[in-house]
């Protein structure tokens, strides 16, 4: 088992409504329950769900329980599923220690012009101690469904080594969560997510 | 995913604080549940309804929150524990009876959990319900944690039976839908017989479930609040941690809890900052309050979303002998905590370090100074809006262009659901008017006799199909009795969508999932006597044809029930979509057309997006659901709408 490189580790998924972040919370942390350690996280739900800026704060020790929020300026881990989102949450929840996993693929936002990509991720990776941004869309596309972009993100989040939980523990979770079918494709889309980020 | 009926004792679950509070029931031994769903209280009825069967209790989806609560007070007074939840706006509709059957009592354990939304994040209001527990001398408790939910929730079953009162639970946002460790406990296994008997145990000739004689209820009622307050004094969840001598105390309760620990630590006061954690929130636990008050000179109170904690421990305060410790408060009064909205550590930290003097700085300023720099224009925002399909969308867009055809400056009355959102750019701003429950056509009812005053403004109230039975139905029939004239629009989506797709009375099935007789809101218009036309809204063309011909007439109500099934419903079903849509470049004039782009810029469906290196509009696949509407408003014909 792998320990905890900072305790509480505070982790936050950033996304866009419908993306999924939920159930990535949800599966992250189980895989830590089931190693005994407190886990505390806090979703964005409500009006915000539909199609709103939405994050997750994860919060994980050893030692006690933690409140749903993480503090301005502590997160460690920003694992964002577009990257206004991801930007949005390094601004506020950043800091010089800071590694970011990121989807490239970029969402609209109704009624508004997106800015250029390329300056976005330079500012990700401008605020970034450390990051990875992956098109997990594009390829979740070719598995099928672009929601499958959110195990391909868990994938790229294990995979990078700097997760306190490893692909066996993660892939027993995933195998308590989804019945037959949907395991598999779940899995192809979680190791193509590992690749992605050793690539 | 949810596990609440998991028979593990001692294992330990991942549950959001609704799961936790369902489990307490499930632990207490419940046999009726029953709820009107409302963010943030839903999940506590959809995970006892996913386990009612199996677990061989009833549960339902009832037609408001005053008749659940009637519902579970029915299975109380038969000897059967109940528990029935709600979101805040929901304990205003129960609130008559409640502030009778508290002066009665009950029979089993009786229990009414209200979810407060502090900040209002899915809500109209961010009322605090701990005001109504002591308005109406009802013992109220608050968890502040997930384990604390769950057991706190099997404890107030046994209270509410010690002291013959219904009591309640408060519960807010975070911890009704923040998720964290939770440690099952046994699950009863017992058969329970549910038989009503109404002999008061004390009086035998007076009736139990009855609140006479009031005003020897009223005083039988502070008896059992003294009651209360003395099992609360040793009450476990309440406790307090920090030094003996504290330069601060800090007390606070609920959600609040965790970013007090949270803020002392992260300013490393431990040894000079204490905390208080209440869980029993009215009555007070007395004694234990004056305690902790001598432990320091400076209170600061911490809490969500009034002042309750505050007024109600300086009225203790002001009852104490004049050698007792008078120390000084800080909180919402003084300015230091927020009194609207909900809190967060950093708001903790910013006032814990207010008051003590100290500098607090979460990052180095270098990066802050960085992040400061990143253009605004960089993140836009994203604005509260209808998922992509949605059916209201489609209505929202007929409704603003028959309002604009008839030319007489109408509007539209409107109140809560997903079409909530017509009060902004989702819906076109078309909705001007949205209180609670039933208020667009209550509303609308009083603007529909103006006539005598010059009114001459169309007036359109609309509503959701669950909507409509909660509490939009008085209306309509207030409407015909008084004969005001105004058109009801029933937006008819076939679900609670707002929260979760939870089947009504008039989806024609139970929230256990059995097939029902279904209430035809068609038959029901017309049985009492109004105009009724059906339309659906995909069909812009028909349903503005549709509210036309309805804004021309005059009299009393006539109803437009725009019926359109929840996009997310039908998708989750069917799996497939409806058409397949997308934009032909040849068509698409793109700025050159002068629509000013009235696809992206003012229909402003997520699917829909304008493509700057182009110059036109696209549409993203992986957000478009294909309901084809967009095709019908391009001025061009550019969206092409084809079967599949």
């Amino acid at each position: 088992m792998k320990t905890l490189t900072k305790d509480p580790l505070n982790l936050i998924i950033a996304g866009v409504g419908g993306q999924g972040n939920v159930v990535i919370s949800l599966l992250i942390g189980k895989a830590f329950i089931r190693e005994g350690y407190f886990v505390t996280i806090g979703e964005t739900y409500g009006a915000s769900q539909r199609s709103g800026s939405v994050m997750s704060h994860l919060r994980i020790s050893r030692e006690t329980e933690y409140s749903p929020f993480i503090p301005s300026g502590r997160a460690d881990i920003i694992l964002g599923m577009e990257p206004v989102e991801t930007l949005r949450i390094l601004q506020q929840f950043g800091n010089s220690d800071v590694i970011t996993i990121a989807n490239s693929r970029l969402i609209h936002a109704a009624g508004m012009e997106y800015p250029s990509l390329d300056k976005i991720v330079e500012a990700i990776e401008g605020l970034s101690a450390k990051s990875w941004l992956i098109n997990a869309t594009d390829e979740a596309v070719k598995l099928g469904d672009p929601i499958f972009a959110n195990m391909i993100l868990i994938g790229a989040l294990v995979g990078s080594g700097i997760f306190p939980i490893d692909s066996k523990s993660m892939e027993l979770v995933l195998r308590e969560s989804f019945p037959g079918e949907k395991l598999e494709t779940n899995m192809v889309a979680f190791n193509k997510g590992m690749e992605l980020v050793v690539q | 995913m949810s596990g609440v009926g998991i028979d593990a004792p001692g294992s330990t679950q991942l549950f959001i604080g609704n799961e936790a509070i369902a489990r307490g029931a499930l632990e207490a031994g419940i046999g009726l549940a029953s709820a009107y769903p409302g963010t943030p209280s839903t999940e506590i009825m959809e995970s006892l309804i996913s386990v009612a069967k199996e677990k061989n209790f009833y549960a339902e989806w009832s037609i408001n929150e005053k008749v659940a609560l009637e519902v579970a007070a029915g299975a109380s007074f038969a000897g059967i524990r109940a528990i029935t939840s709600m979101k805040q706006n929901g304990v205003n509709v129960v609130f008559d009876f409640l502030a009778n059957i508290v002066m009665s009592g009950i029979g089993a354990g009786l229990i009414l959990v209200s979810c407060d939304d502090p900040s209002a994040i899915s809500s109209s209001n961010e009322q605090d319900t701990r005001h109504i527990a002591k308005w109406l001398d009802i013992p109220l408790l608050e968890p502040g944690t997930f384990q604390e939910a769950k057991d706190m929730t099997k404890w107030a079953f046994d209270l509410a039976e010690e002291l013959n009162s219904i009591c309640m639970i408060r519960s807010v946002t975070r911890i009704a839908h923040a998720r964290g460790n939770v440690t099952l406990g046994e699950l009863p296994k017992k058969e329970q017989k549910a038989h009503f008997d109404s002999i008061c145990p004390v009086v035998p000739t007076l009736p139990k479930f009855i609140p006479y004689p009031s005003a020897w209820l009223h005083s039988q009622l502070h008896a059992k609040l003294d009651k209360a307050r003395e099992l609360f004094e040793s009450s476990p969840f309440n406790w307090y941690t920090g030094p003996e001598e504290a330069e601060l105390l800090l007390i606070t309760c609920g959600s609040c809890w965790l970013y007090s620990l949270e803020a002392v630590n992260a300013l490393k006061l431990e040894s000079k900052v204490g905390i208080l954690k209440l869980g029993t929130i009215w009555p007070l636990p007395q004694k234990l309050i004056e305690t902790h008050l001598g432990k320091s000179q400076k209170i600061l109170m911490v809490e969500e979303i009034d002042p309750f904690l505050e007024g109600s421990i300086k009225e203790l305060v002001a009852d104490l002998p004049p050698d007792s410790p008078h120390p000084r408060f800080y909180g919402k009064h003084s300015g230091h905590i927020n009194a609207y909205g909900e809190l967060n550590p950093d708001m903790v930290i910013e006032a814990i370090a207010k008051i003590m003097g100290l500098a607090y700085q979460p990052r180095d300023p270098e990066y802050s100074k960085k992040a400061e720099e990143v253009p605004i224009t960089y993140m836009p925002p994203r604005i509260m809006t209808f998922c992509p399909g949605c059916p209201h969308r489609a209505a929202f867009w007929a409704i603003k262009n028959a309002l604009r055809l008839d030319g007489r400056d109408g509007f539209v009355t409107g109140d809560i659901g997903c079409y909530s959102m017509a009060i902004g750019p989702a819906g076109f701003f078309q909705e001007r008017t949205m209180y609670c429950m039933g208020a667009g056509a209550g509303v609308a009812n009083g603007l529909g006799k103006l006539g005598q005053f010059g009114f001459n403004q169309p007036v359109l109230a609309v509503c959701g199909d669950s909507t409509f039975f909660h509490a939009t139905i008085p209306a309509l029939i207030n409407g015909i009795y008084n004969q005001s004239n105004f058109t009801l629009i029933i937006l008819d989506n076939n679900a609670t969508a707002m929260t979760g797709f939870q089947p009504h009375p008039g989806t024609g099935v139970t929230g256990m999932g059995e097939t029902t007789r279904a209430v035809d809101m068609e038959a029901l218009c017309h049985s009492l006597g109004v105009q009724v036309e059906v339309c659906d809204p995909f069909d812009l063309e028909n349903t503005t044809a549709t509210l036309l011909k309805a804004l021309a007439q005059d009299g009393g109500p006539r109803v437009v029930i725009m019926r359109r099934e929840c996009e997310l419903v039908r998708a989750r079903r069917d799996k497939k979509p409806l058409y397949k849509v997308h934009v032909d470049p040849d068509k698409c004039l793109g700025e050159a057309c002068g629509c000013d782009r009235l696809c992206t810029r003012v229909f402003g469906c997520q699917g829909m997006v304008w493509d700057s290196e182009s110059g036109k509009a696209n549409i993203d696949e992986t957000i478009c659901t294909s309901c084809g509407v967009c095709a019908d408003i391009c001025p061009q014909g550019a969206i092409i709408r084809e079967a599949v």
